[in-house]
């Protein structure tokens, strides 16, 4: 019995200090829509035919101002795409590099190469943005708080801004952006993109399709981690099993 | 021959060795048929399972180390690497980031245990304060840890912490600048962190290995907190207790599996996944879970020098415990009262937690206040007060004797059956 008095408190201690940490998270936005994603949940995968409608948003609309630092094409692979298609794709790009003669050149992307940036630096973004700075996308689902739920509403937020609300010059009025004024222009429209499989390109679509690229971009380990974490949950699982049962075994001999 | 210790291993190559240097025979004496209470509970699994979490740890860390690159120019894309491109990146440093939050719950959990079983108490103070260094180097670890991935919560972190320095009088600004090795955190102060980060755990190992020792100097405390009668009250360390905690150790780490592949960034903060920029302040600058408490500590009073005073004051306080508690009786148990006071010491701690989390506005300024007048007044004054005043329950005759419940003996025959039997 008191075995489970002391579980029972190491629980409670448990829960109390997990209690604290998303306490954070609260802030000035508003309360975030809840979307069902394909990835969420300890089984999710990332769909493909969505995250690949994604890709195709990001490519024709948002990597125009904004960059993915830390991805490579090849991660494309990994939702979906052949080898030959991801070639392809690098090599419709065209990416500054250093020739054999030492003079800076122009060479077509390979899948090895980082997604290429529009603009050279922060400055040149700051400059062409009229001084805000479209933030890196390729953990952008992991730097706000609320995640793909925020970039969603954030994408899909845009409305004509209150009467009573003075806005700056240049900003547009966004529900779920701090502050309300963001620089960004509504980057989608009804039928901004056109999509290769029939699927109505909506603003709510293509917000979805752009949002599931991004997670898998934010953390393109996902698949695995979940399907290697089943295993290994299970194993530490059934051990505890095991050991407990040899526990009382060893101890069936003392009086305690 | 002259000089050999006089080996009982029978393996040959053992003997020899064990002749030479008695290793064997000191792991045998220390961890195979060391007396240890028989009475012990699942709580006297944690000390173990802090180890282990250090093990793993220094395991991960050294391999995170191997990609790491401590600039400030490459820091955070060197983390990016790691998560994407060293085969199983993501994993090792998932593991030990979800590590060190696992280190302190079972660390924060072994310290209670501490506290409710009265294990500071005399013969065991120095085994005690020999912890609070743990705990201290610890913390100065993890502080380090979190500024090398060079988000924005790392530098802001890094600001916020080295800055209390500054609160020190007249010296105070020299030292800041000294921890910095520059006028702003910048890469000399990253580099040296990441050295003192690579440092500190070898010399946890250090002050582990001298808590232990200390430990099998004085033996194990128990649930009863009475003294060990004789060979009646104890049972070798193996098998019985390595097998007790094989069992929490596998449950542990099916929980903190479950973090590192389902919520990996449950203890993250969304901020720094944003690279460091020493020109955009974050909404809300929050340490890691479990320095919050201490946080709200500093938050709580309202001038620096005092709150800065007071946070160290909060540790520092710990040292002395063994001589604040007056109470003749080691374990809550037996200690009716107290025992309500250590819940209430419980409760406050996550309430300082929660406010550490949250601005101090509103209710959280009030509850911050609250939390740390009682934290103070617990160990300042409930302690050394209570046991002057307490009536304790009748401790039982020994660790092998029923426990008197009510004063009153169990019915003869109920040790005889214990309740686990297979
Ligand atoms: C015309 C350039 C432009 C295009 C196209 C564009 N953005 Fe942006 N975006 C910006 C700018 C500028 C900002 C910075 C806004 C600010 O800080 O006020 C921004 C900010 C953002 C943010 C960060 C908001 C925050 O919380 O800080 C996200 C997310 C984002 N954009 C997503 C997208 C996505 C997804 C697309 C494609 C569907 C896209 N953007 C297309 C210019 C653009
Ligand atoms: C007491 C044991 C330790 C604790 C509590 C600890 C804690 C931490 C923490 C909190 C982080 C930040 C994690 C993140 O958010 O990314 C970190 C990062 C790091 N640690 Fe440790 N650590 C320990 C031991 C070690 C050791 C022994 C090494 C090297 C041998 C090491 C190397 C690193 C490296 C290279 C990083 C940066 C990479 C990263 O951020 O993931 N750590 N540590």
């Amino acid at each position: 019995m008191m075995r489970w008095v002391t579980f029972a408190a190491a629980a409670a201690a448990l829960i109390g200090s997990l209690a604290t940490a998303p306490a954070r998270a609260e802030g000035d936005h508003m309360a975030l829509p809840k979307q069902s994603w394909s990835f969420a949940g300890p089984f999710g995968t990332f769909d493909r035919a969505a995250a690949q409608r994604g890709f195709q948003v990001y490519n024709e609309v948002c990597s125009a101002c904004h960059q993915l630092h830390h991805a490579y094409y090849r991660d494309l692979t990994g939702i979906g795409l052949s080898a030959e298609q991801v070639a392809a794709i690098a090599a419709s790009k065209s990416i500054s590099d250093i020739g054999d003669d030492g003079a800076p050149m122009d060479r077509p992307g390979l899948p090895s190469d980082h997604f290429k940036a529009p603009y050279a630096n922060d400055l040149a973004a700051r400059a062409a943005q009229n001084g805000a700075l479209p933030p890196d996308l390729s953990l952008i689902i992991k730097a706000r708080d609320g995640g793909a739920d925020y970039v969603y509403a954030l994408l899909t937020g845009y409305s004509a801004a209150p009467s009573n609300m003075k806005m700056s010059d240049g900003m547009n009025y966004n529900k779920y952006f701090v502050g309300n004024q963001v620089a960004m222009t509504p980057p989608l429209s009804e039928g901004r993109v056109t999509y290769a499989d029939g699927t109505p390109a909506s603003v709510n679509q293509m917000a979805k399709d752009v949002v599931t690229f991004l997670a898998f971009i934010s953390e393109p380990e996902t698949e695995q981690r979940k399907a290697l974490g089943v295993r290994i949950v299970l194993f530490f699982v059934l051990m505890t099993g095991l050991t407990y049962a040899v526990k009382r075994k060893v101890w069936s001999d003392v009086d305690h | 021959m002259a000089g050999l210790h006089k080996s009982e291993f029978t393996n040959p190559v053992i003997n020899w060795v064990d002749s030479r240097l008695p290793i064997f025979t000191m792991m045998q004496k220390e961890y195979g048929v060391f007396p240890t209470p028989k009475n012990f509970n699942y709580f006297w699994n944690f000390g173990a399972l802090a180890m282990v979490t250090l093990m793993i740890m220094i395991a991960t860390g050294i391999f995170l180390a191997m990609n790491y690159t401590a600039h400030t120019s490459m820091a955070f894309d060197s983390v990016q690497r790691i998560m994407r491109d060293v085969n199983y990146g993501w994993l090792i440093r998932y593991v030990h980031a979800n590590g060190a939050s696992m280190f302190f719950l079972v660390t924060y959990v072994h310290i209670f245990r501490g506290l409710y079983y009265g294990s500071y108490k005399a013969p065991r103070e120095l085994l005690w304060i020999l912890g609070v260094v743990i705990l201290l180097i610890m913390m100065a670890t993890a502080f380090f840890g979190y500024v090398l991935p060079w988000g924005q919560m790392s530098y802001w972190g890094a600001t916020v912490i080295t800055n209390l320095f500054s609160a020190i009088p007249v010296v105070g600004e020299p030292i800041v600048t000294w921890l910095w090795g520059g006028f702003s955190v910048a890469n000399p102060t990253l580099n040296r962190f990441f050295a003192l980060h690579y440092l500190l755990p070898f010399v946890l190992i250090g002050i582990v290995f001298l808590h232990v020792a200390a430990l099998h100097v004085t033996g194990s405390n128990n649930p009863l907190g009475i003294d060990v009668k004789g060979p009646q009250d104890t049972l070798p360390f193996h098998p019985y207790y390595t097998i007790k905690d094989s069992v929490g150790l596998c449950l542990f780490l099916a929980i903190f599996a479950g973090f590192v592949f389902f919520a990996p960034n449950f203890f993250g903060a969304a901020d720094n996944e944003i690279p460091a920029n020493p020109l955009v302040t974050p909404a809300e600058i929050v340490p890691e879970w479990y320095l919050l408490p201490f946080y709200a500590i500093l938050r709580s009073v309202p001038s620096k020098l005092g709150g800065v005073l007071m946070m160290f004051g909060s540790i520092g306080l710990l040292f002395v415990v063994p001589w604040l508690d007056t109470s003749p009786v080691r374990s809550c148990k037996f200690r009716p009262v107290y025992r309500w006071f250590l819940a209430l010491l419980v409760i406050a701690c996550i309430v300082l937690g929660m406010v550490g989390a949250h601005r101090p506005e509103g209710i959280w300024v009030l509850l911050g206040r609250l939390g740390t007048i009682y934290y103070f007044l617990h160990f300042l004054v409930i302690l050394p007060v209570l046991g002057k005043l307490e009536r304790p329950l009748p401790l039982p005759e020994s660790i092998s004797k029923p426990v008197l419940r009510g004063g009153g003996p169990l019915p003869s025959g109920a040790a005889a059956k214990p309740m686990e039997k297979a």
